[in-house]
């Protein structure tokens, strides 16, 4: 039987390129697409040690939205989603992007504050937001417990009509294919093992298929980018761990958005064929295992439940986990390096998929101009000495 | 689930212990005479190896008493 088409090539490394990026998840692919795409640079490589977004691209929980409470956060967070509102049409690729919005509930008097102060901070950049009552609330997820007589009970949400989820696996395919055709070389199981250095600038990688000489690199390895920069004596502000998230097996459509809690700790959607999504927090410890403990799953299943008491008639079929690269400030580094020509992009955490198409367009000018782009010049590494940090812990909607 | 030698009370489950991140990182000597960088280095900067980490655990429902550790980030083996 012949193999149908594939979408991309599967070149041989050549000896060298103008940028290669490290790391064939979401970010890198959507980096070298943006390279060509508006810059006119597809004399790039894209290297994976693995397989084509088999890493976090393979295991998020597909949540896009941009309500974060910081204009600089704001800024990148909603530049990603307009793209995604024309992604499919650009990439002529249907991966299933759905603007079901996002409710962020509210258990205390504390979130409720934070809340009503995210949505104002919100509308005034010009991103869609509401303030909903508990009555409201049903209204937009019926299934939500809304009644007073539970532990946490909801004291109203943020609802964010624009936000949505997205096929996260055929995002990457999408990008690849288009990457592919500008010519840019997509290169699995190739490894990088340390970089290629001349005086204080790298001018290359070293792989398990040898060396590759490059203009310009652009880390995009998430988890491991404390792993390749410690190759050259760089730290980074960063700690890698687990992420973990689980599926149930697939139900009747009960679930008509996403449901994010801080407080009693979840999010939840309900996947085009029909598995209930839901993440975890990370586990505390540091580690590259790409796996959890169980006692964080149980967790995540108790607070399901507690809000959605239809869920006790549902099974866990299967959890995984993926490895984050944390920040303290919980923003990431997109930008320079203290080597010159080496750039990063990392410390998304445990939020970096609704980013994907922003942080490829603005990291694509970065690796282009040797610059950062306006939307990506907050987010240096130098913050974490200036004080200037973007401290999104807590005030990002997120359970980080 | 891990499961963690508490050197005072023994073998327990993760859930007993909060983690603390890398062991050894001392208060500055002479806070006075740091520069930016070495106090960003200080507060923010943490080593993140792929492989042997020494680091704090607290046993807080236990005897909730710190103690170091060295575990493999890969495998989670604790090593002493």
């Amino acid at each position: 039987m012949e193999h149908p088409d594939w979408l991309w090539r599967t070149p041989e490394p050549r000896r060298s390129y103008d940028v290669i990026i490290v790391g064939a998840g979401g970010h890198g692919l959507a980096t070298a697409y943006y390279l060509a795409r508006n810059h006119g640079i597809t004399n790039v490589a894209v290297l994976e040690k693995g397989w084509l977004a088999g890493g976090n691209m393979a295991r998020n929980t597909t949540i896009i939205r941009s309500n974060y409470l910081w204009d600089e956060s704001a800024a990148i967070y909603e530049h990603a989603l307009k793209l995604w509102e024309g992604l499919q049409e650009d990439l002529e690729y249907d991966f299933l992007f759905s603007q079901r919005g996002v409710l962020n509930l509210a258990h205390t008097l504390q979130d409720v504050r934070e809340g009503t102060r995210r949505v104002n901070a919100n509308r005034l950049n010009g991103i869609d937001g509401e303030w909903l009552t508990p009555d409201e609330v049903a209204k937009v997820c019926p299934i939500v417990d809304v009644s007073p007589d539970v532990r946490y009970p909801v004291l109203g949400g943020t609802w964010q009509p624009r936000a949505g989820i997205a096929k996260h696996d055929y995002v990457a395919w999408a990008f690849a294919r288009k990457a592919d055709r500008y010519g840019v070389d997509l290169i699995q199981g190739c490894e990088v093992t340390g970089f290629i250095t001349d005086g204080d600038r790298v001018t290359g990688v070293r792989t398990n298929r040898g060396p590759i000489h490059a203009g310009r690199i652009g880390l995009a390895a998430a988890g491991h980018t404390s792993v390749l920069a410690s190759t050259l004596g760089i730290r980074l502000p960063l700690q890698s761990h687990p992420l973990q998230a689980l599926v149930s097996e697939l139900l009747e459509p009960v679930h008509p958005t996403v449901v994010m809690s801080n407080h009693v700790h979840v999010y939840v959607s309900q996947a085009h064929k029909g598995e209930l999504v839901m993440g975890a927090g990370i586990d505390s410890y540091n580690s590259y295992g790409q796996r959890g403990s169980v006692h964080v799953i149980e967790q995540q299943m108790a607070a399901a439940l507690e809000l959605f008491p239809i869920f006790a008639n549902a099974h866990l079929i299967r959890t995984w986990g993926g490895i984050v690269d944390v920040t303290p400030d919980a923003s990431p580094i997109i930008g320079r390096t203290p080597v010159e020509n080496l750039f990063v992009n990392c410390g998304w955490g445990t939020g970096g998929f609704k980013a994907t198409p922003g942080v490829g367009w603005v990291f694509a000018h970065t690796l282009a101009h040797g610059e950062p782009h306006a939307l990506n010049e907050p987010f240096t590494l130098e913050r974490f000495t200036t004080g200037a940090l973007i401290d999104e812990h807590g005030a990002a909607a997120v359970a980080h | 689930m891990l499961l963690i030698s508490c050197p005072w009370c023994g073998e327990r489950e993760e859930t007993e212990f909060h983690y603390g991140g890398q062991a050894f990182v001392a208060y500055p000597a002479d806070p006075e005479s740091l520069s930016d960088e070495e106090w960003a280095q200080y507060v923010f900067f943490r080593d993140n190896p792929k492989g042997a980490f020494a680091e704090r655990w607290v046993h807080s429902a236990g005897c909730r008493r710190w103690f170091n550790t060295v575990r493999d980030t890969v495998t989670n083996e604790f090593q002493s």
